[in-house]
């Protein structure tokens, strides 16, 4: 009897601290969606002095901000696209074929990730700088690209490793020459861990302001701009932003669940 | 089955030459699918490395152009003028990373083991303040700890705070904003390990009559080992060299090595240290993980 109720009291324990850490996440994103409906007093807005919808009406008042949204739109567009073909290519490389040198060139994937990105952002300032290259809007897209490929990597390797290779050996048996095997079945079955990649590169560099701060020129991103209107006084609209951010992010989320459910029950069903 | 398949017939001579052409053709590189991704890495990951570490032994200025000197003298002039903010660097992410895996083991462990059939929901719910922009959660925590802000007053009136004592603008600050901001990066690989673990392995222990805390330290702990290495180097790597958590939540006082790499090179325009700063934060930054990771004896991870 003691026993059993220690034991639900350490069940709920730990489970009640996993919820408190949880409340610690979102703390700072309850203060984000509550501020955008502030109507600060003064240029900060870092007391609450009143509710007011106004910031949310029309959010691109703001000059500057809303260019600067689009602007990160373009360039996570691009970067993603480019990371997702590179890290696909090496991730299958990787994978499929064992070969001299790939110990080596899992390293060469692997050590991006391992460096700070004060260092990656810096050393791709001196290149930019020795080479001639005015850091702008292509600057930041090739460095998005580098930071992001060894996610993109890692993710589509963790997919194709869990892949049974004897399908693709079916397909062949049934005459399907590479090409359509390939388009058949190799691609349909990465396709997951290809898209989580994809999502990860465009995240990653959609939010990056360090690597971003080295390569931008005069280039103003939106976690630019943010970092900018820190110095002078954020207005509520940058939480607008931020609200909205979260919110479109959680209806992906969601909906993406929701097509998964119904799949998975369409086909045991 | 096996009659369809001509692979399993009883290898002849030409067979046997066959499989050992493909073996070479297996050992060969991939180039098609290498070369893109390998040429974007050496081109702007290896030849900026040595691009930042040739500048950094250079003298010169923006306005008269760098040359190369050799001039090993930064590294110490930089090391005596900036060993503050080096040490500190690292004593920050270091308890940023002690405090995220304090927060996050039981987080992760409650997640995998406890959390039912909300496990799904509790893992995009870790994810999901990170879909607000990493600038604007960090800035929501300075309303959090402002001076007049409840958290100061509650820890005022508790005691744990002197009258004037305050949160912002301290390392104290710092430290929690660097174990908020980068909490997932722990949580997450911790997950992924802990959930492989077979509860019957679990069930075996207790059923040796061993304590839950014993089976904890015997059977969940050490084959959860790979994730606490995962999380605490993506959750180190990044602290150590982060400087927008100082600017917002800490004070002048406080700098840590990106800041000063940062206004090195984007605002003094001082390339060499700014370089030599750089160089040493990346050697330190590969020493301290290869070492750990030889001594935790997580090999797999590289």
């Amino acid at each position: 009897m003691i026993v059993r109720t220690v034991r639900a009291a350490r069940k709920h324990l730990v489970l009640a601290f996993g919820v408190l850490v949880l409340l610690y996440l979102f703390l700072p994103v309850f203060v984000v969606v509550a501020f955008s409906f502030n109507d600060p007093a003064g240029r900060f807005n870092f007391s609450w002095s009143g509710f007011t919808l106004d910031s949310w009406r029309d959010p691109c008042s703001v000059p500057g901000m809303c260019d600067s949204v689009l602007l990160s739109l373009q360039i996570g567009v691009i970067a993603t696209l480019v990371a997702t073909l590179l890290g696909t290519l090496l991730a299958f490389g990787l994978v499929r074929h064992s070969f001299r040198g790939r110990a080596g060139t899992s390293l060469l994937v692997f050590l991006p990730m391992a460096t700070p990105e004060v260092v990656m952002g810096a050393s791709l300032l001196t290149l930019f700088v020795n080479a001639g290259v005015a850091t702008g809007f292509w600057t930041i897209v090739i460095a998005h690209i580098l930071f992001t490929v060894s996610f993109v990597v890692v993710t589509v390797k963790a997919r194709l490793a869990g892949f049974d290779s004897r399908l693709e050996e079916a397909a062949m048996d049934l005459y399907a020459d590479e090409w359509q095997t390939f388009r058949r079945i190799t691609l349909p079955l990465a396709a997951p861990g290809i898209f989580a990649g994809a999502l990860l590169a465009f995240a990653l560099s959609f939010d990056d302001f360090i690597i971003t701060n080295f390569n931008s020129g005069n280039t103003i991103t939106f976690p630019m701009y943010v970092w900018g209107a820190a110095q002078r006084g954020v207005p509520p609209e940058v939480n607008v932003i931020g609200t909205g951010m979260f919110l479109l992010a959680l209806l992906l989320v969601g909906g993406a669940e929701v097509v998964r459910k119904a799949r998975t029950g369409a086909s045991t069903g | 089955m096996t009659a369809v398949l001509p692979r399993e017939a009883p290898p002849t001579e030409p067979a046997a030459e066959q499989e050992a052409e493909a073996r070479a053709a297996r050992r060969r590189p991939p180039w098609l699918l290498l070369l893109p991704g390998l040429l974007w890495l050496a081109l702007f990951f290896l030849v900026p490395m040595l691009t930042l570490a040739s500048t950094s032994l250079q003298t010169g200025s923006l306005q008269t152009g760098y040359s190369l000197t050799w001039t090993w003298s930064t590294y110490s002039d930089a090391w005596s003028t900036y060993g503050d903010q080096l040490v500190r660097s690292f004593l920050y992410a270091g308890s940023a990373t002690v405090l995220a895996l304090l927060i996050g083991y039981p987080l992760a462990y409650a997640i995998a083991f406890k959390a039912g059939r909300w496990r799904n929901l509790m893992l995009v719910l870790v994810i999901a303040p990170f879909f607000t922009s990493f600038l604007i959660r960090t800035l929501a925590w300075k309303i959090v700890l402002a001076d007049q802000g409840w958290v100061v007053g509650a820890l005022q009136w508790i005691g744990l705070l002197g009258e004037n004592g305050r949160l912002l603008a301290t390392p104290a600050a710092v430290v929690l904003g660097l174990t908020y901001n980068f909490l997932p990066f722990m949580v997450l690989p911790l997950y992924a390990s802990l959930e492989k673990i077979d509860p019957r392995l679990l069930e075996a222990a207790t059923d040796l009559y061993a304590t839950p805390a014993r089976a904890f330290w015997a059977v969940t702990w050490p084959l959860s080992i790979p994730g606490v290495v995962a999380g605490t180097l993506l959750t180190f790597i990044p602290a150590a060299g982060d400087y927008v958590n100082v600017q917002f939540l800490g004070n002048p006082g406080s700098q840590m090595i990106g800041n000063v790499i940062q206004s090195r090179f984007l605002t003094v325009l001082d390339y060499p240290v700014a370089a030599a700063l750089s160089i040493t934060v990346m050697l330190t930054v590969l020493v301290l993980v290869l070492s750990y990771v030889r001594r935790v004896g997580a090999k797999e991870l590289l």
